[in-house]
């Protein structure tokens, strides 16, 4: 075992013959990525396959597009921009989703509660005339009080989830449709008229904004980094090779100043050139305004998950309810509240979702949820409980983005979405069952 | 002789109509190893349970360091330095070594995890306990074998300083050599002068490392031997009901 990164303060123990302990943080760059080979081969593959299928898929439907439609684009910035909003729904829904899916639960209510949850927001916006912040908190309470109930049910009385969020998914569509025509009109379906709300999944961020949040993203990134190596050097145990943290934030800067350089260039419709003048034409340019909200999201969720003790006791909870409540874990407690912060969030994908449509009708997130489980699943979440990641959903919600875009792009009936999207799904989840049986199979 | 560390008297303990412990008496000495056996549904998990703050008693006394205590809950038991290593191993496999050392005793600072911390002394705890066995303190406890995987229960029981470990069948699932192994890390607990109540059905194991044998018959304990002047064939007797309680030291 190479100790030339053991930079902790303690350089006798370094040599005690019984110290043969490691951290797995020793040795070269070269030692980390085998080490990093072995855990994948070993089973622990996270989310590698979903940007695997990510970037095949983007290949794919670059092609395909290219040969039987080329009037239509699917590899350029109008549609990246385009993909981004339409997958945020689906990112945040299935973000939401992995806090209980940790927990080995499913919440199938998620998608219904973002409808009502934005069918309230409509209803009081538009029929009476609430401040629309106010009926914003309104709306996030009502999700609160779902993830609630839920909760009681499933923590506190012992339902499985399943068939709790299977009467919740049924009972709160009709909830949605009684609110929809509460006030006697045929018309379910509400235009939401709220330019901020609007503005979410129609407006961009200024040019300087798409740099400024890169350069935030940046900054948190190298702050924790050096922040857990100074606390793992005053403990006095071995760092990792500091190559690995400039690698990551060069990969951050290059992917991520890639990305906002294409955005903010004008992906409006090109001016019609007449003799010397332009006419028509239109600027649309920038970072879709959604993208910092969902950042910010992934980044409070995975410091959440990762850093503290609610984070844990999840995932313990989830690898064995047994252990975490022996260890002391209030058990009740910890479920509970996760179905509180999946409805929570999903009261953020219906505002994503709304704010993308731009009307609220009575079957609103009726079938995203089943979506949003899909996207954990394909991302590499397991629904055995205990593994998984928001990032995973994230990338996930993505892949199912762009099969729906690419499809959509080529023309094809929506059937055929459905089917494609199933058969991932189906594929995803054999992925991980075998890749647990491998990884179990790792014992001797 | 020494002191008890911890001492039960007429332990009494029933589920419904059904009276499991019937005043059980068990005392467990600092640096000692007393062995609790008995055949199944002798009682031998719900004197454990007890003393695990799991499953109150229903009555009788428990006196910790001479004086009397109360274990109503898992955290007073802990925070007498009472620990339980479960036969069904509490770990959660999904986590890694150090992460299930500190389960539900995380160190933070500012409510974020000090990792470096942890990684320390779950190493250093393991280091004491001469574990050679073990590659990285951060694999995931799903990559280990069952004798590492016990070993690395034990470790979280005497991570924090415990004064009184008990060990709930912790050779029943593993072969010759960690046998061995997980023997020869109950002896270290013991030299450090930790209070270790180990139970069993191997009488080998029991006679290997253990100084005490409590043997428990139908909820009594019905004998209390020195190891050194007790023979196989009296410990089964009694632990089968051939032998009476006449000849127990009580």
């Amino acid at each position: 075992m190479t100790s030339t990164q053991h930079d902790g303060t303690e350089t006798g123990h370094v040599m005690a013959p019984t110290d043969v302990i490691g951290s797995g943080q020793e040795g070269s760059l070269f030692d980390q990525v085998r080490a990093w080979t072995q855990r994948v081969r070993g089973g622990e593959m996270g989310a590698l396959p979903a940007i695997g299928g990510f970037v095949v898929l983007t290949i794919l439907f670059t092609v395909l597009v290219g040969i039987f439609r080329p009037a239509q684009y699917f590899f350029n910035v109008g549609n990246f921009a385009v993909l981004a909003q339409q997958a945020a729904p689906l990112v945040m829904l299935g973000m939401a989703l992995v806090f209980v899916i940790l927990l080995g639960e499913i919440d199938l209510s998620a998608g219904v509660t973002a409808g009502v949850s934005m069918g309230l927001f409509a209803v009081l916006v538009s029929r009476f005339g609430v401040n629309w912040i106010l009926a914003l908190v309104f709306a996030f309470a009502a999700g609160l009080v779902i993830g609630t109930l839920i909760g009681f049910f499933v923590a506190r009385v012992g339902i499985p989830s399943f068939v709790v969020t299977l009467g919740l998914f049924l009972g709160l569509q009709g909830v949605q449709l009684i609110l929809l025509t509460g006030t006697g009109s045929g018309n379910t379906s509400i235009p939401l008229q709220v330019p901020e709300v609007l503005a979410i999944q129609n407006a961009n961020l200024p040019i300087w904004g798409g740099w400024v949040m890169l350069v935030v993203a940046l900054a948190i990134s190298a702050a924790t980094s050096f922040w857990d190596r100074y606390r793992r050097t005053r403990a006095g145990v071995p760092n990792r090779t500091i190559s690995l943290v400039w690698a990551k934030l060069i990969i951050i800067a290059v992917v991520g100043g890639v990305a906002v350089f294409l955005l903010n260039q004008n992906r409006g419709r090109a001016a019609t050139q007449l003799g010397d003048q332009q006419i028509g034409g239109t600027t649309v340019e920038g970072v879709p305004m959604v993208v910092p909200f969902v950042l910010a999201i992934l980044w409070l969720g995975t410091f959440l998950l990762d850093r503290t003790k609610y984070g844990r006791y999840l995932y313990a909870i989830g690898g064995n309810a047994e252990a975490a409540r022996r260890s002391g874990v209030n058990v009740v407690l910890i479920r509970w509240v996760a179905f509180i912060i999946c409805s929570g969030l999903a009261v953020l994908a219906g505002l994503f979702l709304a704010s993308r449509v731009g009307t609220v009708d009575a079957t609103m997130g009726r079938d995203l949820v089943l979506s949003g489980v899909a996207a954990a699943v394909v991302g590499g979440v397991s629904l055995f409980g205990g593994r998984g990641r928001l990032m995973h959903a994230a990338v996930g919600a993505l892949v199912i983005a762009v099969i729906t875009n690419g499809l959509g792009l080529l023309g094809l009936p929506s059937g055929i979405n459905y089917a494609v999207t199933g058969g991932v799904l189906i594929l995803a989840a054999t992925v991980d069952a075998l890749s647990r049986r491998r990884s179990g199979g790792a014992r001797t | 002789m020494v002191q008890p560390i911890i001492e039960l008297t007429e332990i009494v303990k029933g589920f419904g109509p059904v009276s499991v412990l019937k005043g059980v008496n068990l005392r467990a000495y600092p640096g000692k190893v007393t062995a609790l056996v008995g055949d199944n549904g002798a009682g031998k998990s719900t004197l454990i349970k007890g003393l695990a703050g799991v499953q109150p008693y229903d009555s009788g006394t428990v006196t910790f360091d001479g004086r009397e205590v109360h274990l109503a809950s898992p955290r007073d038991a802990s925070a007498l330095g009472i620990e339980v290593v479960y036969q069904d191993l509490a770990l959660a496999d999904n986590l890694d070594i150090v992460q299930n050392m500190f389960l539900g005793r995380e160190e933070t600072e500012w409510g974020t995890f000090d990792e470096g911390v942890m990684e320390k002394q779950a190493s250093d705890t393991l280091r004491s306990l001469s574990v050679r066995t073990v590659k990285s303190v951060r694999q995931k406890v799903s990559s280990l074998s069952g004798g590492q995987r016990q070993t690395v229960a034990i470790a979280r029981a005497v991570l924090k300083n415990a004064r009184v470990v008990i060990l709930d069948e912790p050779t029943a699932a593993l072969g010759v050599a960690q046998t061995e192994q997980v023997l020869n890390l109950v002896k270290r607990l013991a030299e450090q002068g930790v209070a270790v109540i180990l139970i069993s059905h191997n009488l080998a194991d029991i006679f290997e490392v253990a100084d005490y044998i409590s043997v428990l018959y139908l909820g009594q304990m019905v004998a209390e031997l020195e190891t050194a002047k007790t023979t196989r064939d009296e410990v089964v007797g009694y632990i089968t009901g051939t032998k009476t309680p006449a000849g127990a030291q009580a």
